[in-house]
């Protein structure tokens, strides 16, 4: 039979199917963060059961912590709290923990990936629902609650049903200044936030042939914001230049092994999906969002769209913006570049590349945050700082930081953000603050002239 | 985690489409490390205004409704995986959710704490609406073992789905880590042949 890459990872993880039920999914690798995972070690404390396989476990704090001064106990109580509660439990459970301050910490789907933790094939689940971003390495990864990743310390599987199958494909060359960010705004206005609900989701086609790794992910994490469980692109010659010699990776020629198997995890020609939607690269120009979901977003030089109903009013009422009218020229006070989305190298190289040479405007309040410790030294390595610094940015500490606000870095209420994160829900950033979100090169360029401007117009 | 059989309650109607967890419990208020008292933040934002005063035009501030279900519009719990989103909902008193879709974790999230969520028909959801708006007294009768709702005094009624297994759970009152355990060795001789155990 036909299989997709999906089926083939799945079914190879199946450990038994209940009758008129859910299946028993084996999970290579549990990521587990400060927020979602104290209430199930509770758990499992409270009925004495052990944790089955601590090894295969990776812990991060990345949610709840502040982004300067990363060296000096937490400030907020509650948070510190959390965060020893983490510490804790890790020690006590033998799993690895990359704590705050440790040369590989970073939010948690920025650093299993570059750990070489993430491997094609695997089986991959977090409490947090951008787990979906390590698809993008022909991974089965996805979002669970903490009920379930307290299935997970106990057992190691996963009680769920098998999603239906849908797959997206673009093809055709990306026109200039349209990032992967662009391509994963643009595929969700058009199909809306929950045509994958449902769903695991593969991309295919050229466009997600070509692009890097860093692009890969940030496509595969949105997938979540079209309702699919997880998104998954096919492993290449890309995915495995990416992983030779990572940490975590099998080096010789166990590697060479391994990539013999990967190169198998591809959908069979003639494979039926459930659901299959078709794009051209063409048609694909930069993008921001206008409402309060990842679905309401346009073309930069677009117009906001004419809609009469209630749910769309309510929310452009909130964002203090009026139907028919563009974002080109919209002063904005607030720029943030970072979230497991867009916090990787690759997104930094971009906003250098355009802030080379420039000033950032005075209206503007900027936040630099990369996705780990390892992404910050590269920064750093690469001479990106500088052009930073130059710039009048200042290179904050890794963390989730303004995508949740769960930190300091709260946009103000009633002030507009663009933002490089995946979710522009009501106060998301942050009580009564209006998401704007958009690609690193759209915020570079925003962070600059302090204003929103048509960026197919620029030449650099 | 509770049993649960039949409900027989008022309704609480909040006809917004994409109620994302966000909304349901803002990230803020995710640092503590216990289950308890997220009810008081349930739908923070837009139950209170900055200073902490009650707002009157939203639906669970309006003494006119009362009762432990809530009904909502289309994908309901969308965003964000925490569960801190069933928790504060089944704090603040809730036992059931009716909407015409869910997204996937909320609703796995959900029935994982004993709070059923139930998916009806666009028509039915619609129907549900204007009958608590044109009688705020009106009583809904979630039976889970026949898989049914019916309204007091009225003659509409409506199956729904529920898988056998997870249904099974929410009777007894079991939750899954303890049928996993009974899994054990199926799933250690599972590891033997996994290619990413090795």
């Amino acid at each position: 039979m036909k299989k997709t890459l999906f089926d083939k990872v799945w079914d190879s993880h199946v450990v038994e199917s209940i009758k008129k039920g859910p299946q028993i999914l084996y999970i290579d690798k549990h990521l587990i963060h400060e927020v979602t995972s104290p209430q199930a070690f509770n758990e499992l404390k409270k009925r004495k059961i052990p944790i089955f396989r601590p090894k295969q476990i990776l812990a991060t704090a990345d949610h709840n912590t502040p982004t300067i001064d990363q060296h000096l106990p937490v400030r907020d109580k509650l948070s510190r709290n959390q965060l020893s509660q983490l510490s804790k439990n890790c020690t006590e459970n033998n799993i690895m923990l990359y704590n705050l301050g440790h040369k590989y910490n970073g939010i948690v789907h920025v650093i299993a990936p570059e750990l070489g933790i993430t491997q094609p094939g695997m089986t991959i689940v977090c409490g947090d629902s951008h787990t979906s971003t390590h698809g993008a390495f022909g991974a089965i990864a996805f979002g669970i609650g903490t009920s379930q990743v307290a299935q997970v310390f106990a057992s190691q599987c996963v009680l769920i049903n098998k999603p239906k199958s849908l797959r997206v494909t673009v093809n055709g060359c990306l026109k200039k200044g349209v990032l992967p960010k662009d391509v994963i705004l643009y595929i969700i206005s058009k199909l809306g936030t929950n045509a994958g609900t449902g769903y695991f989701c593969e991309y295919a086609g050229k466009v997600f042939e070509n692009m890097s790794m860093e692009g890969r992910m940030t496509v595969c994490n949105m997938s979540i914001e079209m309702g699919a469980r997880g998104g998954m692109i096919a492993p290449d010659q890309t995915t495995f230049d990416y992983l030779v010699g990572r940490k975590y990776v099998t080096k010789g020629h166990k590697f060479d092994e391994k990539v013999a198997f990967w190169k198998t995890l591809k959908t069979d020609t003639g494979a039926k999906f459930d659901k299959e939607y078709y794009f051209e690269a063409e048609d694909i120009s930069p993008m921001i969002t206008y409402g309060t979901n990842p679905g309401m977003g346009i073309k930069i030089t677009e117009d906001i769209p004419v809609k009469n109903n209630e749910s769309f009013e309510k929310s452009l009422e909130y964002m203090n913006l009026t139907k028919g009218e563009s974002l080109i020229n919209k002063e904005i006070n607030y720029v943030f570049i970072g979230s497991c989305t867009n916090s990787r190298i690759e997104d930094f190289r971009v906003a250098a590349n355009y802030i080379k040479g420039k000033q950032k405007a005075k209206n503007v309040t900027a936040w630099l945050v990369p996705g780990s410790r390892q992404v910050r030294a590269q920064i750093k390595a690469e001479g990106l700082q500088n052009i930073f610094e130059a710039a009048g940015f200042v290179l904050r500490e890794p963390g989730c930081s303004a995508c949740l606000a769960m930190n300091d870095d709260k946009i103000p209420k009633g002030e507009y953000c663009i933002s490089t994160s995946n979710r522009n829900f009501e106060g998301r950033q942050g009580p009564g603050a209006r998401t704007i979100l958009a690609s690193p090169l759209v915020a570079a360029a925003t962070a600059i002239k302090g204003k929103i401007i048509d960026i197919t117009q620029e030449n650099s | 985690m509770k049993k649960f059989a039949t409900l027989k309650s008022r309704a609480v109607p909040l006809n917004i489409s994409n109620i994302d967890t966000d909304q349901i419990i803002p990230a803020r208020f995710l640092k503590t490390t216990n289950k308890k008292g997220f009810g008081d933040n349930l739908f923070r934002d837009w139950r209170f205004d900055k200073v902490g005063n009650l707002k009157s035009n939203f639906p669970l501030n309006k003494p006119i409704y009362s009762g432990s279900i809530l009904v909502v519009g289309n994908n309901f719990g969308c965003g964000s995986s925490r569960e801190h989103a069933a928790w504060a909902l089944t704090d603040y008193g809730f036992k059931v959710i009716i909407s015409s879709f869910f997204a996937d974790i909320f609703k796995a999230n959900a029935l994982n704490n004993g709070l059923l969520a139930v998916e009806v028909s666009d028509e039915f959801l619609n129907y549900l609406f204007k009958l608590i708006e044109e009688n705020n007294k009106i009583e809904i009768i979630v039976n889970l073992k026949k898989q049914t709702i019916n309204i007091d005094g009225e003659s509409m009624s409506t199956s729904f789905e529920i898988d056998s297994y997870k249904k099974t759970c929410l009777i007894k009152g079991h939750d899954d880590i303890a049928f996993l355990l009974s899994q054990k060795e199926k799933i250690i001789s599972f590891e033997k042949q996994n290619i990413n155990s090795k």
